[in-house]
Formats: structure tokens, C-alpha cells, sequence
């Protein structure tokens, strides 16, 4: 399995982090990505950052784990930063790489995309790491419940979402076990012309479909057999409360908040 | 085809929170024409052991060497067409992998990716087909169409139609009722025979193990805790149930005999027939008693 | 206590498709309160479709279906399904929380349940089948024979007088197998609970009160499980295997051996040759 993907993947803990109601986390880190776009001096990005370090730090998630799993994306942090770096024309030409200007305007602007990016990420993984699927769920049904009398499907959507979640990880090991049928019947899915390799594609597909739809429709059958009948009349199992914590780490974050914008020039 | 495996070792997701040692320093050697049965409950390192067989995946420690294919941690796969060509899959569940329009399609498919030639193909595909006991018919059908264990044998005759060396035989049972069990057993056996094919079987089933194998490995936690012929290893009743593992109920039933008797007849891997009718003679002769 | 069925099937015919042929074909048995019924049948013979039958998963063309006195149609459907639990034989697809107590809940949530008695309910069911250790494990975390244990769990909380196991066994382990066919054995000594297993593994029969053979969509035989195994070319006909023990005796009887009752367990055709070997 895929084992440098970490968005997604919960990591199991009892620190600070943890701890915190779903709710919680995922406002602060909505603030936090408005905020990241508003940050415009040396000082807001040392705070945002220190914000972000600070987290992981009291995720107890070993970092070289953290680092291991934004490789994926580091390609993507360079890239942009180098997009930046030969493209901004601005400023000052600080120096020159086989004589391109690079202007001083790029290394800032370079600089900061790539920094909002992986702050960006580091905080939305942190958010993944330390929350279960469900209990972020759990937050977003909360968090629109209010939609509901305005007929908005929150119940459904939220199901629909917990399912999925649940059978991620089951079309994972689908998904790797047909693959592996087939490369036995001679599939190359690495090598060859991009032609070759869409091709490869549909041996893997539609067994991967076949066998959703039959899982499906079973769990369809399973539900109704225990009874399901939609959200009316349901009652909840799950239920969220803010606790003293909650409102200590919001009471911070708002602090931080409030240095931080002080710290804009 | 001989196939030998030197200290390898398979780790998961090594340097993650999830590391896991799947295989750990395992080394054995089977001989061409061996039909091996693989044995360990759920998470022993069984399919990951078989999975190295044809280089689905690559050992983090060792050496495997597959006639003369050559599988090593620190060398890139080469050429690995050639070994999978060679070494013919049938995982659990094999009918999950039939995708093709119609069961003809969907059974040339492997051959094909191979290269292998329309006219060899067009020719052994009837043997295939009397070998898995489908009728002609069924080649212009969707493989959807079919009941589920008639898709079990056109997935088989896929594999089958490569006319592979080594067989591997991931639990090809599961989910069948008795008759289909045997059917299908008698005929990998078969078809293990026809040629001097060499087939690993994977399988909970201490009676198949016994009635078709010439040899066991049997797996624990990643290792290899215990090989050698089935009758000799299903001696040792006390280290299988160690690992959890029973043996089958012919043997456990004469051991058990023994016990209360103080004699039994001595399994030698003859019929139940015969059985009855040597301990018919010993419960009848109070000779024996002694 | 009453003694009349718990479940009556009444000449009960049912096609998955008009133009099929029919999967249950005028059928009818019942199944008493407490009582262990065992169906057995190959491959298609029509067992799985009694169990979807018996709680309104799916309704016959022909013939009546009573539960508890009430004939299971549309407007019944919903109070059946409390009173019959189903397990099916997909450890995964019937596994719909993403948590081993979410699935429990999952159920309780449906009846509307109150969140106190919930929680009462999933312990207790949980601890019925020996997994309060994995109160937050996610399914993919689990083996195959846990997560039925779960699926037992999440059908026990709903407290329903007829439990269904349909080939709930077959894609597990022996492990696996072996605590299934335990925690039924301790459910059925520790409450009042009908069962009905649904296999074709003979040797999973063995401690049912009553066994119903099945084949191609009708009632073959029913009988006490000694009663069934005596007959063996006839199971072995219908494509199933006798157990061990019951071909075993058979080999014996043919060598003059003679059995005073016909053994079932290997502790059974011990006592039995013991008491044969004395006499000699």
C-alpha cells in the first residue's frame, strides 16, 4: 500500500491534540487558512509558524513521520517556489543562475507562497493525524446542523461521508489486491508509453466497480436489515461536548490571532 | 522449476508507525515437481511469502531464486515478465479479476500480455477447458452472466492458459460448498500432475494439506517454524498447536484413540476403509494390546 | 411460555426474477421459541434466500410468512426486524460504522434508542461476544472473525427473539470459524434466543436441535442431526460431506464394529468403541 500518503491517515494518541472536539480544530484551522493569506511581514509568518510547530509539537506525532508524509507534496513547494523565482520580475537583481536575473521581489514572493503552502498542509495533515474520520464528521454534522431546517440533507450527507470513510481503506486493499491479480496476468501498470499505461487501467477498474456496486448493494441489505429506515426518528450515539480545554485553546488561538494581526505591517 | 528462498525478510512500511515484519529470515528449498503446502493462520506471512514467488513483491533481506529467475533485496527486478510468465497465480476470490466482455476475451487476456502466439493458444484452449470442466458454450458469454463458480474456473483457465511452471494457490477453495471444493482440489491436483509443474497451495485445510501435498511449510509470525512431509510434521501435534495450528481430524482422532487404548493402528496415509478395518482388527484381536 | 412456531413458513415460493426458476419452490417448516435449527444445502439450494425472507428483506411471490403471529408484509416489516436479527456471510459488507461501537450503535440509532440505554446495550452485547477490548478499532483493524463477532454484537443490542446466521462462517478462518460457532453456543446457553445457522459445513450442525436439508428450493429432509447424518449417500448426493466421525463409523459398522448409539463426536465414537472393545 501507498505507505507516504498521510492526509487521511490517523494516527492513534491521547496528547493535547487529540484530545480537542473536532470542532474545535477544524475552526481554528478554517481561521488559520483565512489568516495565512492576510499574513504580509516577517513577524505574522513567524507567529503563523511558530502557531503551526507549536501544534505538532503537542500532537506528540513524531516529526521525521510528519516529514516522511509531505514528501509527496514537497515537489509541489519546490515547484512553486521556483515558478515564482524565475517569473516575478520585480525588486532588485540580487544575483544571476547562468545569466537569469533572479530579482529580490521573487525570493520574497517565492518564499512566501511556498511557506503558506506547506503551512497549509502541515495544519490540515495535523488535523487528519490527530482526528479520527468519524469524529471530523461528527464536527461537520454538528457544525450544519442548523442547515437542517432549511431542508439541507445534513443526516445523509454525514452518513454518506462516515461510509465512505469506512470503506476507504477496504477499496484500498481492493484496489492493491486486483492490481496485483492482474500484474500476475502480465499487467504492467509502471512502464510503457502513457498510452499503454491508460489502457492497463481498465483491467483494474472494473473489477474494482463490479465489486463496489456488489458491496454496496449488500450493505444496503445490511442496513435495512438493522433497520434503517433514513434520519427520521434516529437518535445518536455520538455526541460532542466542548470541554475546559476547548475553550482554554480557543481563549490562546485568540491571542495569538490578536498578535498576529498587530504584527501586519 | 526449482525455487529456494535464502534469509529473506519482507517489512511493511519500514520507518513508519506501521512497520511490520511480514517474513522474517525464512530459507527453504523446494524441488521441480513439488506440490507444497503452505500453512499458518491469518497473518502468519503466508501471502506475503507466496507473493514473493513471482515478484509481486521484492524481500527486504535475501535471496529468492526461482529456477534460474533471481530475486534480491538489493537488486532492481529484471526482465519480470519473464518470471510471471512463468509462475501462474490464482489468488483467493480469483474470480474478482474477470473484467473482459466475454469469458473468451477475458481468458486469452493473460496469454496475450505474454506474447504468446494465437496459434498456441487457439490450441490448447479446449484442453483448458475440459481440464476446468467448462463446456465451449460458455467462451462467447459475459463472464457476469456466470454463477459464482463458474467464474472461479474461467478465472483458473486464464491462469491455466499461460501453461505456467509454478502454480500458486491461494486458498482456491474458500467459499465453495464441499462438492466444489473437491472438484476444484482434485482438479489443480490434476493438473498439478500432467506436467512437472510445481505448485504452492495456500490453505487452512489441514485434510487438503495431508491428502495432496508432498511438503509442508508452515508459518508463524513471518517464520518458518516448521517444514518437511506432511505425515512427518503432523507428527509434532504439540509444536503445531503452539503455533495454533490442529492437525487433521483422521490423525487427531487416531492420537486421541491411542491414548484412551494405549495402541492404534499407525496412519500411513492409508483410506478411511483401510483404517476401519486395521482397528477393527485391533479392538477384535486383544493380541494387538501389547 | 407459548408453544405455538415462532416462525411458520406456509408454502412459500419465491423467484429472484419473473422467468427464473424458483429459488424456494412451496416451501413450509416453522421454527419454535429457543429452538436451534440448522439449514443446510449446497451452493443455490435456496437457504440464504429463507433468511432474507425471514425478516422482509425480501417477500415471496407465493405463500405466507408469520414472525410471532404477525404476517410479515409491508406495514409489519419494521417491528419484524427487531424481532429478527440477521447475520450474512460478508464480514466487510455488513459492517456500516467506522468504529466497532459506532456499528453496535448503528442499530440502536435506527430504533431510536435512547443515548443512555445505548450505551447500557452496547456494553452488555459487546461483552457477549468477548470484544470489549476493541471498543475504537477501526474494521479494517480487525479479522475476519472479529468483525462477525462485531455483526453478532450489533444484531444481539436490538434484542431480537431469533438470531439468523447466514453462512456467516464461510469466508473465515478456522480460528475465526471456531469463535463464531462458540459465542453461538454461549449465546444460546446464557438467553432466550432462537437460532438459525445457515451452512454447509456439516460439522457446524452438530449442536443444532434440529436440522432442515435443502435442495434446489425445497425442504429435502428434517430431522434431528443423528437422524440426518445417518443418511449419508443422500447428503453426499446433494453435493455435501458427511463429518468425519459419521463416515468414520460407517467404515467401522462395515468391519462388524456395532455402535449401541450412532456417534456424532469424537468423544461419542470413543465411548462407543470403549464400550465395544469391553465387550469382546
Amino acid at each position: 500500500m501507498s505507505s507516504s500518503v498521510i492526509i487521511g491517515q490517523y494516527v492513534p494518541g491521547n496528547s493535547l491534540v487529540h484530545r480537542l472536539d473536532p470542532r474545535t480544530k477544524i475552526t481554528i484551522i478554517v481561521f488559520y487558512i483565512i489568516i495565512i493569506f492576510l499574513a504580509n511581514s516577517f513577524l505574522s509568518y513567524a507567529i503563523l509558524t511558530a502557531f503551526a510547530l507549536l501544534s505538532v509539537l503537542l500532537s506528540r506525532v513524531a516529526p521525521s513521520f510528519i516529514m516522511k508524509g509531505l514528501k509527496p507534496v514537497w515537489f509541489l513547494i519546490i515547484f512553486t517556489f521556483l515558478l515564482h523565482l524565475f517569473l516575478t520580475k520585480e525588486g532588485e537583481v540580487v544575483f544571476r543562475i547562468f545569466s537569469l536575473p533572479i530579482y529580490s521581489e521573487a525570493l520574497i514572493k517565492g518564499t512566501e507562497i511556498s511557506l503558506r503552502f506547506l503551512l497549509l498542509i502541515l495544519m490540515t495533515s495535523l488535523l487528519t493525524l490527530t482526528t479520527t474520520p468519524i469524529a471530523i464528521t461528527d464536527a461537520v454534522e454538528s457544525m450544519l446542523n442548523k442547515l437542517k431546517k432549511i431542508r439541507f440533507p445534513v443526516h445523509e450527507i454525514a452518513l454518506m461521508m462516515s461510509i465512505s470513510l469506512r470503506f476507504i481503506p477496504t477499496l484500498m486493499q481492493e484496489t492493491e489486491k486486483i492490481s496485483k491479480a492482474q500484474a500476475s496476468r502480465g499487467v504492467d501498470f509502471r512502464t510503457g508509453p502513457l498510452k499503454e499505461r491508460i489502457k492497463a487501467v481498465v483491467p483494474l477498474l472494473v473489477p474494482l466497480f463490479v465489486s463496489a456496486f456488489k458491496r454496496a448493494e449488500e450493505l444496503a441489505m445490511a442496513m435495512e436489515a438493522r433497520g434503517y429506515r433514513g434520519g427520521e426518528g434516529r437518535t445518536k450515539y455520538r455526541e460532542l461536548k466542548l470541554k475546559r480545554l476547548d475553550v482554554l485553546v480557543f481563549i490562546f488561538s485568540l491571542i495569538v490571532l490578536v498578535v498576529f494581526w498587530i504584527s501586519r505591517s | 522449476m526449482e525455487i529456494s528462498f535464502e534469509h529473506v525478510s519482507h517489512i511493511y512500511q519500514a520507518g513508519s508507525p506501521f512497520e511490520f515484519r511480514a517474513l522474517d529470515d525464512v530459507t527453504f528449498r523446494i524441488p521441480s515437481g513439488s506440490f507444497v503446502a503452505v500453512i499458518g493462520h491469518t497473518g502468519s506471512g503466508k501471502s506475503t511469502l507466496i507473493q514473493h514467488l513471482n515478484g509481486l513483491l521484492k524481500p527486504t533481506d535475501g535471496v529468492i531464486k526461482i529456477g534460474d529467475y533471481e530475486i534480491s533485496a538489493d537488486k532492481k527486478l529484471k526482465d519480470i515478465m519473464r518470471l510471471r510468465e512463468k509462475v501462474g497465480m490464482v489468488f483467493q476470490y480469483p474470480e474478482h479479476q474477470l473484467f473482459e466482455e466475454t469469458v473468451e476475451k477475458d481468458i486469452l487476456f493473460g496469454p496475450q500480455n505474454f506474447n504468446i502466439s494465437d496459434a498456441i493458444t487457439k490450441k490448447r484452449l479446449p484442453e483448458i477447458l475440459k481440464a476446468v470442466h467448462l463446456p465451449e458454450t460458455i467462451l462467447s458469454r459475459s463472464p457476469f452472466d456466470l454463477s459464482g463458480g463458474q467464474m472461479r474456473r474461467v478465472a483458473i483457465a486464464g491462469v491455466l492458459l499461460m501453461d505456467p511452471k509454478v502454480l500458486v494457490l491461494d486458498e482456491p477453495t474458500a467459499g465453495l460448498d464441499p462438492r466444489g471444493q473437491k472438484d476444484i482440489m482434485d482438479m489443480f491436483y490434476h493438473i498439478h500432475k500432467q506436467e512437472e509443474r510445481t505448485t504452492f497451495l495456500v490453505t487452512h485445510s489441514m485434510e487438503d494439506a495431508l491428502k495432496y501435498a508432498d511438503y509442508c511449510l508452515i508459518m508463524d509470525h513471518g517464520k518458518l517454524v516448521m517444514e518437511g512431509r506432511p505425515l512427518d510434521v503432523f507428527k509434532e501435534v504439540d509444536a503445531l498447536n503452539q503455533v495454533g495450528l490442529d492437525v487433521p481430524e483422521i490423525i487427531e482422532f487416531l492420537n486421541a484413540f491411542k491414548e484412551k487404548f494405549g495402541f492404534a493402528p499407525s496412519y500411513k496415509g492409508q483410506s478411511m476403509e483401510q483404517l476401519a478395518k486395521e482397528m477393527a482388527a485391533a479392538l477384535k484381536g486383544g493380541a494387538n494390546h501389547e | 411460555m407459548e408453544q405455538s412456531p415462532f416462525i411458520k413458513f406456509e408454502h412459500v415460493s419465491f423467484q429472484y426474477d419473473q422467468g427464473d426458476e424458483w429459488a424456494l419452490n412451496d416451501v413450509s417448516f416453522h421454527i419454535d421459541r429457543n429452538e436451534w435449527v440448522a439449514i443446510i444445502g449446497h451452493n443455490g439450494s435456496g437457504k440464504s434466500t429463507i433468511a432474507k425472507l425471514m425478516n422482509g428483506l425480501l417477500s415471496p411471490q407465493k405463500g405466507e410468512i408469520y414472525v410471532d403471529h404477525i404476517l410479515v408484509n409491508e406495514q409489519t416489516v419494521w417491528d419484524v426486524r427487531k424481532k429478527v436479527g440477521l447475520v450474512f456471510q460478508n464480514p466487510d459488507n455488513q459492517f456500516v460504522g467506522t468504529t466497532v461501537v459506532d456499528d453496535v450503535a448503528f442499530g440502536l440509532e435506527n430504533h431510536g434508542v435512547p443515548r443512555e440505554e445505548m450505551i447500557k446495550r452496547i456494553d452488555t452485547s459487546l461483552k457477549a461476544v468477548n470484544m470489549t477490548d476493541y471498543y475504537n478499532h477501526e474494521p479494517h483493524r480487525l479479522s475476519g472473525g472479529q468483525k462477525q463477532r462485531v455483526a453478532i454484537a450489533s444484531v444481539l443490542a436490538v434484542q431480537p427473539d431469533l438470531l439468523v446466521f447466514d453462512e456467516a462462517t464461510a469466508m473465515l478462518d478456522p480460528k475465526g470459524r471456531k469463535s463464531i460457532m462458540n459465542t453461538i453456543k454461549s449465546l444460546r446457553d446464557t438467553r432466550d434466543v432462537s437460532i438459525v445457522t445457515i451452512t454447509h459445513d456439516l460439522n457446524e450442525v452438530l449442536f443444532a436441535d434440529r436440522v432442515i436439508v435443502m435442495n434446489h428450493g425445497k425442504v429435502l429432509e428434517e430431522g434431528k442431526p443423528r437422524e440426518i447424518f445417518k443418511k449419508q449417500e443422500e447428503l453426499v448426493e446433494i453435493g455435501l460431506d458427511a463429518p468425519f466421525v459419521t463416515q468414520f463409523s460407517k467404515h467401522l459398522k462395515v468391519e462388524g464394529i456395532t455402535f449401541e448409539k450412532e456417534p456424532l463426536t469424537h468423544k461419542e465414537m470413543m465411548d462407543e468403541l470403549w464400550k465395544f472393545h469391553l465387550n469382546m
